[in-house]
């Protein structure tokens, strides 16, 4: 690792590449794209949370005016249907209101829109699935007919797709031992990541049967291999060039559209771009799981944790797989818990199929054991920081889910908001101040990247990462840092499927770590290749040559009369050393190393509204390194937002056929910027040593402790306690009148 | 888009000129003012063709005047415009400040009050301010113009009494006298950009020793329309507004609500907080009136 003191570029936060073609209107985003020729999709959705579809006929809409092409399930291959297929197009049933069930392409948008309506579905209406009491109770509507828990079909079907539990310690002993215990239930709501973009894709597959798409996503190579999936085709029929993207926070990391778009355009012979609306996207995109969360706490007089227990249930929606594995491993994750049990529940609803949200599954369960040990620590009398150094994970401490911890930031994050001035002032009369930890695990998975080095000495970085956060920024700064050059000589470019090596997707923090350590050695691949270069220039060996702040220089105590050679006076002889500089490095990151944040808010709630004003916040989080400290702090206040956002007023409602009631901006209420104080930040930096600058994933982690944390900063004003979020006005109001 | 006329009348014979010319063949006429309800509804709820019949260039409804008596305030004014008029602002505050709510900056550039009243939303914010300090509307008929009271025009969601040939010109309000002004609240659970829960606008006079003399009170969202609540007002006037007359005005806006249980708030939050609105508006009002 890369000794701190000799850091030139890399800490600093210059500009962004993006950043003058995104504030003037020029970038160019998944819906900008125009074809010669080029058609509309549109898709039809169940209008029912839950029927059988016992036919589709679509051949009144392909007599309509302009309509080129026109789809149901049944025109794509059935041989491999998996649950990804299953949500692009339903085929046998409709598992939610707003799954996709037809889709036609047409001269215009207008006529592609009225085609919808000439297409003739049968639905057999069954009863809806809709909160997680209903379907884990006996007797219920089963979303899946053929799905057995765990698989284990010797018991009867349930709508429990996965149930898991893990174990250490004795809990029942170790809640003998405690001196005080909490218990309490919460559930959180689903969410949406509310990313602005809505998705969009244009698709043209050309008489060969090669099919290229542009689309907005986090990640183009799964793109190219789930559409692939679906459609039985091979990936190297299928190119995918991803567009600059609108937010994503884990929301495109699954292809809806995709699919549809290459069908509709191999039997139109034309392009056809597919766009969805606001509604659309609150309708059929996956969003958070909806969570019940039943926790336990005990510990001794000094504020020792003895045992805790986490029962967790997930919505999944209509499929498998909501992210109960990292709520149940992130719920403890930040203590020292010698006795525990966590079980958690993945539950089929007629709802949408969720997705990945920033740190999926970690704010929902983190928000039930932060709200129960802040209870604890007011039994105990004691700051909840303090409870919190007691109990906190180090270096060492095993993780509740089996590895043990490299060195990690959470105890230096507690002791720096200890101290921090926001901390330390008095809180505003009548307002509450609420605490908690943030955490996640971060993830490493393949990367690739190429740095090709210009006759002038500039120098391309390619990867195929989606740039969400400012990612090519802090390439050119890894990329300048290793190599000696200023930033402003790195220009970081995403490629598409084809023009760059494999990447797994923008998503679980992992581009600036993985990506980044691609594009280091890549450009280590460089040094060793200019020191050659120079070497072969000089008559000496590559072992006699250094690379020192950018240029080649005989090693001390070589003797050799030559002035240094920078990469351009490299690059612009390489016809004669050997051909164009080009290095690569491929890899598999192994060591992402966790984040840890502390997050605390000042609050107030009206009382006779029911209204919280949020006055005050403040985020304290390990970023390991921060490459570009601008950006992790944009990361960890957007994230701040969201999560403020989530505790505050964010909700799909549904009515009880489940249509959801709330599919725009105007009612599915994520904060506006004038609802929120300036979200304060400070950055810690406990350097993972895995990664060559030490960075550590830092988007994730933020969304996490900001719910437990306006929670608890309401219970400290109001004196009591409101379980579930969002902590809405009529939630908070009906609460107070209980309270009397 | 297709099936879209665009005309911009200059003067009101002109645009009713228009609305005419349509309704005698049978083609759909609509007036458009700012734009930022009807661009809404025209990419959702309500996509048809029509002509559209553009107020902004209508001389009278861009007119806004004063006299000893009265004030007339043109329909198609942004509220921008109105909330930069200091002196507007402080001889009618609460009706300014309902129109000062509405979306955002961007927003208010274009919306317009006469637009806010004939979409005839039951949570249009500007309503209830407008019934308060007494607004009459100006309407330009075919037949000359006809005059209704705010109250009035709104018969339902959505609906009002315009006829297809109709529009508004603008409103007619009493000049506030002596120690007379107003004030609107409403409730979102956001800062802005959202639509009114509920909302109350009071408007007052005091008499010299602070004592109401006249009040009007009109809440909104809870209900199909607007509604005005002589109670909440017969609670203020012969008082001192103290805080037995508040909670008793409070007290009557919570029994006149007659909401609904939605998405954006249950029957029992919506009467409950538009009391505290009342109380809170009037408390309001009456300080400015005191400051006069
Ligand atoms: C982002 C956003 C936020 C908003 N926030 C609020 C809010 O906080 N509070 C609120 O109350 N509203 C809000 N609105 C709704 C809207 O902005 C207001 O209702 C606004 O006052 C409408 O005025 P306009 O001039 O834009 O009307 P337009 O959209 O032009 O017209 C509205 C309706 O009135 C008719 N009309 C307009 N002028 C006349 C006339 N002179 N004669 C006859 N008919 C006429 C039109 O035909 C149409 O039916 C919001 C809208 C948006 C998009």
């Amino acid at each position: 690792m890369a000794e701190a003191v000799d850091l030139k570029v890399v800490g600093t936060s210059p500009v962004r590449p993006d950043g003058v073609d995104k504030v003037t209107g020029r970038a160019a985003f998944g819906a900008d794209l125009n074809l010669p020729g080029m058609l509309y999709g549109k898709v039809l959705r169940s209008p029912h949370a839950h029927a059988r579809i016992k036919s589709v006929d679509v051949s009144r809409a392909l007599a309509a005016d302009g309509v080129l092409a026109a789809v149901s399930g049944a025109d794509f291959p059935s041989d491999r249907l998996d649950d990804l297929a299953r949500n692009v197009i339903a085929r046998d049933k409709a598992l939610y209101n707003g799954h996709a069930v037809a889709a036609v392409a047409a001269k215009t948008q207008q006529q592609a829109e009225a085609a919808l309506e000439l297409i003739d579905v049968d639905y057999e209406v069954l009863d809806p699935v809709l909160t997680l009491d209903e379907a884990m109770a006996a007797g219920a509507t089963l979303v899946n007919e053929s799905q057995h828990t765990n698989g284990d079909t010797s018991k009867p079907p349930s709508n429990i797709a996965v149930q898991q539990a893990f174990e250490r310690g004795d809990v029942d002993k170790g809640f003998a031992e405690a001196d005080v215990i909490v218990e309490s239930e919460h559930r959180v709501p689903t969410a949406h990541q509310g990313y602005i973009e809505p998705h969009a894709c244009t698709a043209t597959m050309n008489a060969g049967g090669k099919a290229t798409i542009w689309c907005c996503t986090q990640g183009h190579f799964d793109v190219r291999s789930l559409t692939a999936g679906v459609l039985g085709k091979s990936v190297g029929n299928i190119k995918v060039i991803p567009s600059e993207i609108g937010g994503g926070f884990g929301g495109k990391t699954i292809i809806y559209l995709e699919p549809l778009a290459v069908k509709l355009s191999e039997l139109s012979g034309r392009p056809v771009k597919m766009m969805m609306t606001r509604e659309e996207v609150f309708r059929a995109t996956g969003p958070a799981s909806a969570t019940w969360c039943k926790v336990k706490v005990g510990a001794k007089k000094d504020g020792t944790f003895t045992a805790a227990t986490a029962w967790l249930a997930y919505e999944a929606g209509a499929f498998p797989g909501a992210p109960i594995g990292p709520g149940c491993m992130s719920v403890l994750a930040p203590y020292d818990v010698p006795n525990l049990r966590i079980e958690g529940n993945d539950v089929l609803v007629t709802k949408p199929r969720v997705c990945a949200y920033r740190a999926p599954g970690a704010p929902q369960s983190m928000h039930a054991m932060e709200c129960a040990i802040d209870e604890l620590a007011r039994k105990l009398d004691m700051d909840p920081i303090d409870i919190r150094l007691k109990n906190a994970a180090d270096e060492g401490t095993q993780a509740p889910y089996g590895p043990t911890f490299p060195p990690i930031g959470l105890k230096k994050c507690l002791e720096a908001a200890k101290n921090h001035p926001n901390y330390l002032k008095p809180l505003a009369e009548g307002a509450g101040r609420g605490l908690a930890v943030g955490f996640w695990f971060n993830i490493g998975m393949q990367s690739s990247a190429e740095v090709r080095i210009a006759e002038d000495g500039m120098v391309t970085v390619m990867e195929g990462n989606p740039d969400i956060g400012g990612s090519r920024a802090s390439m050119a700064l890894m990329a300048a840092e290793t190599l000696g050059v200023p930033y402003e000589q790195v220009k970081a470019h995403v490629g598409d499927t084809e023009s760059t090596g494999f990447c797994n997707v923008t998503g679980g923090s992992r581009t600036t770590f993985a990506t980044g350590m691609a594009v280091v050695q890549a450009c280590e691949d460089i040094i060793a290749q200019c020191r050659q270069r120079a070497a072969l220039t000089w008559d000496l060996d590559a072992e006699q040559v250094d690379w020192v702040d950018g240029e080649a220089v005989p090693k001390p105590g070589v003797n050799a009369d030559v002035k240094p050679l920078s990469l351009a006076n490299i690059a612009r002889r390489a016809g004669r050393t050997g051909g164009p500089l080009l290095g690569r490095a491929s890899l598999n990151a192994q060591g992402a190393g966790a984040s840890f944040s502390v997050n605390w808010t000042d609050a107030r709630v009206d009382t006779e509204t029911g209204k919280t004003d949020i006055l005050a916040f403040t985020a304290v989080q390990d970023a390991g390194r921060a490459i570009h400290p601008a950006y992790v702090e944009g990361q960890m206040q957007g994230g701040a937002v969201q999560g403020l956002g989530w505790a505050l007023n964010e909700e799909y409602i549904y009515d009880e056929r489940g249509a959801l009631e709330n599919p725009g901006f105007l009612d599915y209420r994520v904060p506006v910027a004038s609802d929120m104080p300036m979200i304060d930040t400070q950055i810690v930096e406990v350097p993972n040593p895995s990664h060559p600058y030490g960075v550590r994933g830092v988007g994730e982690t933020p969304i996490v402790a900001p719910l437990a944390a306006l929670s608890n900063a309401v219970r400290d004003q109001l004196g009591f306690r409101i379980n579930d979020l969002p902590l809405s006005p009529p939630r908070v109001l009906a609460a107070l009148d209980e309270q009397g | 888009m297709a099936g879209y006329a665009y005309l911009a009348p200059t003067n009101v014979d002109e645009a009713l000129g228009a609305l005419e010319e349509a309704a005698s063949v049978g083609q759909r006429a609509q007036m458009l003012a700012g734009g930022t309800d009807v661009l809404v509804q025209i990419r959702s709820v309500d996509k048809g063709p029509r002509t559209f019949v553009d107020v902004k260039h209508v001389e009278e409804a861009n007119a806004l005047s004063m006299t000893d008596d009265e004030l007339f305030i043109g329909a198609a004014i942004a509220s921008a415009v109105l909330n930069e008029n200091a002196r507007l602002k402080s001889i009618l505050p609460g009706l300014v400040e309902s129109a000062d709510l509405i979306g955002s900056t961007q927003i208010q550039g274009r919306a317009t009050i006469g637009g806010n009243l004939c979409n005839s939303s039951p949570a249009g914010d500007t309503i209830p301010a407008l019934i308060a300090c007494g607004a009459v509307c100006v309407i330009a008929s075919p037949n000359g113009n006809r005059e209704v009271a705010t109250e009035d025009f709104v018969t339902g969601v959505g609906t009002n009494v315009l006829e297809p040939t109709e529009f508004l010109v603008g409103f007619k309000i009493p000049r506030p006298k002596g120690k007379t002004s107003d004030a609107y609240l409403r409730f979102i659970p956001r800062t802005e950009m959202d639509i009114a829960v509920c909302g109350a606008g009071v408007a007052l006079t005091l008499d010299d020793d602070g004592t109401c003399t006249k009040a009007k009170v009109a809440i909104g969202a809870v209900a199909v329309t607007a509604l005005p609540v002589p109670e909440a007002a017969a609670a203020l006037v012969g008082t001192k507004v103290d805080d037995d007359a508040l909670h008793a005005a409070a007290a009557a806006s919570t029994a006149a609500a007659k909401p609904i249980d939605d998405k954006r708030g249950t029957v029992e939050f919506r009467k409950q907080v538009v009391g505290v609105l009342t109380r809170r508006a009037a408390a309001i009002a009456r300080d400015r009136a005191l400051a006069r």
